[in-house]
């Protein structure tokens, strides 16, 4: 089945999609953010929000403003203009607790790629990773970038709760995810920082665009910045560009 | 202010307004109440706007006291019974509770949730225009979780002089859900896309403000039943890997991994809301641009619905309200022959 792309979809009377392909690639990412400021700027009567996803744009809109034949020629148009000044995003270095209580897979994932666990941190903490998006929950964070020698293909039976602050990763996938949540993702340690806070300013940290790095911290230090992190601050760094 | 105060109450009973819209992006879902047009009705009989918070109330009983002065409420959506004290009251129509009041209500007979509105509102501090409670993200307001025993809601006081108000309003109608194929019915095979609205689905117990699980024949992928993950919109029905339809409803993730075969239609997504656990659900497909005029007119009906509320007059008054009315000084008691043999001999002496 060949598609062709740009393709828009249909996600019943209130919500479209524009979709550029179906891979996890930084290109296909740079297009759908690129359209999402391009929409926020257009200011379409009746769009109601957007949500950019790895390779589609999803945009939320009020059927009593606008129709889907005309919405979609509009952002169909505006994806065909190409522009693309991207917004430079920041870059996050996040502390993380590894393995042992915090990161209870580290072992078993060790173990099946015939490494020791210090190397699966050594290969984790040593990567640059791009976000991707936001999504499933708030603050949840899907980053691309892990290192394919660790790529884990995701546990056969997902746990149904899995503590706040994880490090996972789930096939070529890392992540962040923020709140306690059912996951089938395999855990490699736990971060103090909050990407969502809801008694915070701002109550996100982390855009679509921005990139992350990991770095090991002790266990001994879990406590302070797990309070600190609790109390509004950042504890992790922000770099910009 | 009055305080509108938890007595008992079980789970699923939170505060819930029309969504919180904005940060999708981040991972934040809309939330909000589950069906919209009872949420409405709600809240046009006690004078809010029809978006406005109410408590939104599970299918089991919960029972509230009126503090710090009178309040009045209005319930509608599930069937249930609901008590004053000891004086039982309706649906649909205004309840004045006074002050130390108990206002009690039954499980659900039919339906699911039902909405009770305040006149006053709700007081609370919106988040992203809402007070809608999300559990999972720790926001909502008075409470960011769902009510408990002792919680206190400040509402409006209410005046006793002011007439009850009612609104006849149809029940929800039986008959197939509509859905619009899409986006990603091509994952899966033409043979599961004709079961998929060739069968009753049953909901399944383990369905909640997330989504609604249906059970029923296994529908097949074509080519697997991972996708690169992708946004998904209130009723868009996920199919898993175990091949059993999900939709996902107010509290859903806001991006998901498995393929979404079709999306239910925003007009019926009220009524697929108030399908208990149990309860059989047929999907029907329409094209995009027969939904979106449902839409319109599904949003058209919500805004005509304060229009509808009238004073309420007792279609069959009991003798006990006329006499204790004494309306005009000569109301009879039919089981009483002195109160109409006088009257009517009295009629009968002006005649």
């Amino acid at each position: 089945m060949t598609k062709s792309y740009p393709r828009l979809t249909v996600s019943g009377d209130s919500a479209l999609a524009l979709e550029f392909g179906d891979s996890i690639d930084p290109v296909l990412n740079d297009q759908v953010l690129a359209l999402d400021a391009a929409i926020a700027r257009a200011r379409i009567a009746g769009v109601v929000e957007t949500v950019p996803t790895y390779r589609s744009l999803l945009v939320h809109y009020e059927p009593t403003v606008i129709g889907f034949a005309k919405l979609g020629e509009l952002i169909t148009e505006i994806a065909a203009r190409g522009v693309a000044t991207l917004r430079k995003g920041h870059r996050w270095r996040v502390p993380v607790v590894y393995g042992g209580a915090f990161g209870i897979d580290l072992e078993e994932v060790a173990q099946r790629h015939g490494m020791t666990p210090d190397e699966i941190v050594a290969r984790h903490s040593g990567g640059d990773y791009r976000v991707y998006m936001l999504g499933f929950l708030p603050g949840y964070t899907y980053l691309g970038g892990l290192d394919p020698k660790i790529a884990t293909p995701r546990r056969h039976d997902p746990r149904l709760e899995t503590p706040a602050g994880t490090i996972g990763i789930g096939g070529i996938q890392a992540g962040i995810q923020c709140l306690a949540a059912p996951s089938g993702w395999h855990l490699l340690g736990r971060t103090p920082m909050r990407t969502y806070h809801p008694r915070r300013d701002p109550m996100f940290l982390i855009e679509p665009g921005d990139s992350v790095t990991f770095f090991p911290i002790p266990v001994s230090e879990w406590e302070a910045l797990d309070r600190a992190a609790e109390a509004g601050e950042l504890v992790a760094e922000a770099v910009d560009p | 202010m009055s305080l509108l105060a938890i007595e008992t109450v079980g789970p699923a009973t939170s505060v819930q307004d029309a969504g919180r819209h904005g940060a999708q992006r981040y991972g934040l879902t809309t939330s909000g109440a589950m069906d919209r047009m009872s949420l409405a009705v709600a809240n046009a009989l006690v004078g809010q706007p029809i978006g406005a918070a109410a408590i939104e109330i599970g299918p089991f009983g919960v029972s509230f006291r009126a503090h710090g002065g009178a309040v009045r409420v209005a319930l509608a959506g599930a069937i249930r019974s609901m008590k004053v004290g000891a004086r039982p009251v309706e649906v649909n129509e205004t309840v004045f509770v006074g002050e130390g009041q108990t206002l009690a209500l039954g499980p659900a007979r039919s339906g699911m949730f039902s909405y009770l509105g305040a006149e006053g509102g709700i007081a609370g501090e919106p988040v992203y225009g809402s007070l809608s409670v999300s559990a999972r993200a720790g926001l909502g307001s008075p409470y960011p979780r769902p009510l408990r025993s002792n919680d206190e809601l400040i509402v409006g006081t209410a005046d006793a002089a002011l007439p009850e108000r009612r609104l006849k309003i149809a029940p929800h109608e039986f008959g197939p859900i509509r859905v619009v194929l899409g986006p990603q019915d091509d994952a899966m095979t033409t043979q599961a896309v004709a079961l998929f609205l060739d069968v009753d689905w049953l909901v399944s117990p383990k369905s909640d403000r997330m989504g609604y699980r249906l059970e029923g024949p296994v529908l097949d992928h074509a080519d697997g039943f991972n996708i690169v993950s992708d946004g998904t919109a209130p009723g868009s029905i996920q199919v898993p890997g175990n091949g059993q339809p999900l939709v996902l409803l107010a509290d859903r993730g806001t991006t998901g991994g498995y393929p979404k075969i079709a999306t239910v239609i925003t007009a019926d997504l009220s009524r697929l809301s108030q399908t208990p656990a149990g309860g059989r659900v047929r999907f029907v497909t329409v094209q995009i641009e027969e939904a979106q005029a449902e839409a319109r007119r599904f949003v058209a009906m919500l805004a005509s619905i304060p229009s509808r509320v009238e004073a309420l007059v007792r279609d069959v008054p009991s003798g006990e309200t006329l006499f204790s009315a004494n309306l005009a000084g000569r109301a009879v008691n039919a089981l009483d022959p002195q109160t109409w043999q006088d009257a009517h001999g009295r009629d009968e002496a002006r005649s």
